[in-house]
């Protein structure tokens, strides 16, 4: 059972880090992009994009001229201590990139979504820029944010390309739960490969429905509450 | 059915159905990662002596390719680095015993970067604490990583070494791991290191403790035997160990 659930609980921390981390930088890159008038815009938001349509082999090689040994930050990464090529900290930094862009456009979607006069009456109010966007915009966004970090987790923990090709295949280090089935595969150990497919299809199937319990009514309680206090107040944006 | 729709429909069957039949004769070979240049050469050659046969190359780990063809993958003649995929292979059923070749050796070599400074000069030295990554092929399904388990294991070395080993899912990643500088050591074939004299060197010449040889055979589900057997034959001639000579492979 040590074969399944080292590479199990390995995926989940990798995919938790990445998510984690892309709950934060997506979220931001989108509230920038979402108020940022410039005609910059949208080669920023299509460089920012790209990891969606790019194969991850490219992403993978990309970051191994980046962040490997002798890349262009690879020497000055050692300097301070951090190694990311064969480590599962270059598994989180290959899921993050390849699932920043669903949180991106998910975010940005829901932040431009926002009524700018529910904001607009909170500044009337006095009430600060970050409280704004932390009391108005924020929750009013949630809903579609949530679904982009619930969605970044699942292509997190599904890595696989860029994940083999910064982190390598090291048992017990990097060896993620995709990785697993791939070296199962190509050894012939059916085995093996029969038991990792069916652990992470259940987990998949587990996630989802604890996804579907707990994340989407909160959000879509604040939208509820959100579409009734609107409509108490009059049609007034119809 | 618009003609539009017609239109398009017809030329998708095309381009789907047409490609595959370009050629009468393709001759699928799937030959061990560490031969992929010379075999290149060699089907060019080879086409060149057959205009009518068009070889297709399929390389990869040597076990791999026997999964492949194992769960039915076209291959009509199968090259291995060593003899325990091609064992596999027998004892599966998928290439006719009485084809099965010795048709190259080689050796299994230890390099380093061509710049490394750790001067690494013997295979204890892998042990050492300066010494932080070292690739080799997967044993489970790389030829060249169970020569180098065995040589390692002979000397006592695997446990240490393994510890901080990085699993290559063919020879040639380990050749890349070690030419990018990702790695400070690892094993290949003296015919990869070969490949990249301006990158990686060797540092050790393993001692072969099994005989480095190379089976070719051909499949039992082949549908084209004659041309398989002629292949076969090609890299058995002269001409065909000539050219296996020039990337550095010895005679079995």
């Amino acid at each position: 059972m040590d074969g399944i659930w080292t590479p199990l609980l390995l995926s989940l921390k990798v995919a938790g880090w990445a998510t984690l981390l892309n709950a934060v930088l997506g979220v931001a890159a989108a509230y920038g992009i979402a108020r940022w008038r410039s005609s910059a815009r949208d080669v920023v938001d299509a460089i920012l994009t790209l990891p969606l349509v790019l194969p991850p082999t490219v992403l993978g090689y990309y970051l191994l001229v980046l962040v490997g040994r002798r890349g262009v930050f690879g020497a000055w990464l050692e300097s301070i201590g951090i190694t990311l090529v064969f480590t599962w900290q270059g598994a989180v930094l290959a899921s993050t990139v390849v699932a920043f862009p669903l949180v991106l456009k998910s975010a940005r979607a829901a932040f431009e979504g926002v009524d700018h006069q529910l904001e607009n009456a909170a500044r009337v109010l006095g009430v600060s820029e970050t409280g704004i966007f932390f009391r108005v915009t924020l929750p009013l966004a949630l809903r579609g944010i949530v679904a982009g970090v619930l969605l970044a987790f699942a292509r997190a923990l599904g890595e696989f390309g860029a994940t083999l090709m910064i982190a390598g295949n090291l048992p017990g280090r990097t060896q993620t739960l995709s990785v697993a089935i791939y070296e199962a595969v190509q050894a012939g150990d059916d085995n093996t490969a029969n038991l990792l497919v069916l652990v992470t299809s259940v987990t998949c199937v587990v996630l989802l429905v604890i996804a579907g319990r707990l994340v989407p009514p909160a959000a879509r309680g604040l939208g509820d509450s959100y579409e009734r206090r609107r409509f108490r107040r009059g049609p007034a944006t119809r | 059915m618009t003609p539009f729709l017609r239109r398009t429909v017809f030329a998708a069957a095309l381009t789907f159905g047409a490609a595959p039949s370009a050629f009468a004769a393709d001759l699928v070979v799937s030959a061990a990662a560490s031969l992929t240049n010379a075999f290149k050469t060699l089907a060019e050659q080879y086409e060149k002596v057959h205009p009518d046969t068009k070889v297709v190359l399929n390389f990869g780990a040597s076990d791999v390719l026997m999964q492949q063809i194992v769960r039915g993958a076209p291959a009509d003649v199968f090259a291995s680095a060593d003899q325990d995929a091609m064992n596999k292979a027998e004892a599966e059923k998928v290439i006719q015993p009485a084809s099965r070749k010795d048709f190259a050796a080689n050796q299994v070599v230890l390099i380093v970067p061509t710049d490394s400074k750790l001067g690494i000069g013997a295979l204890r030295d892998l042990t050492r604490a300066d010494v932080k990554r070292v690739a080799y092929g997967n044993p489970s399904s790389v030829p060249v990583g169970r020569y180098t388990k065995g040589a390692l294991e002979a000397e006592n070395l695997w446990e240490a070494v393994s510890a901080k080993g990085v699993p290559a899912q063919n020879v040639r990643q380990s050749l890349d791991y070690v030419a990018r500088g990702e790695v400070d050591a690892g094993f290949v074939f003296a015919t990869d290191a070969a490949i990249m004299p301006d990158k990686v060197k060797v540092a050790v010449r393993v001692p072969n403790r099994t005989p480095v040889t190379y089976p070719i055979a051909i499949t039992t589900q082949t549908k084209q035997p004659t041309q398989a057997a002629s292949f076969v034959q090609y890299v058995l001639s002269p001409d065909g160990q000539a050219v296996l000579a020039k990337y550095g492979f010895q005679k079995p």
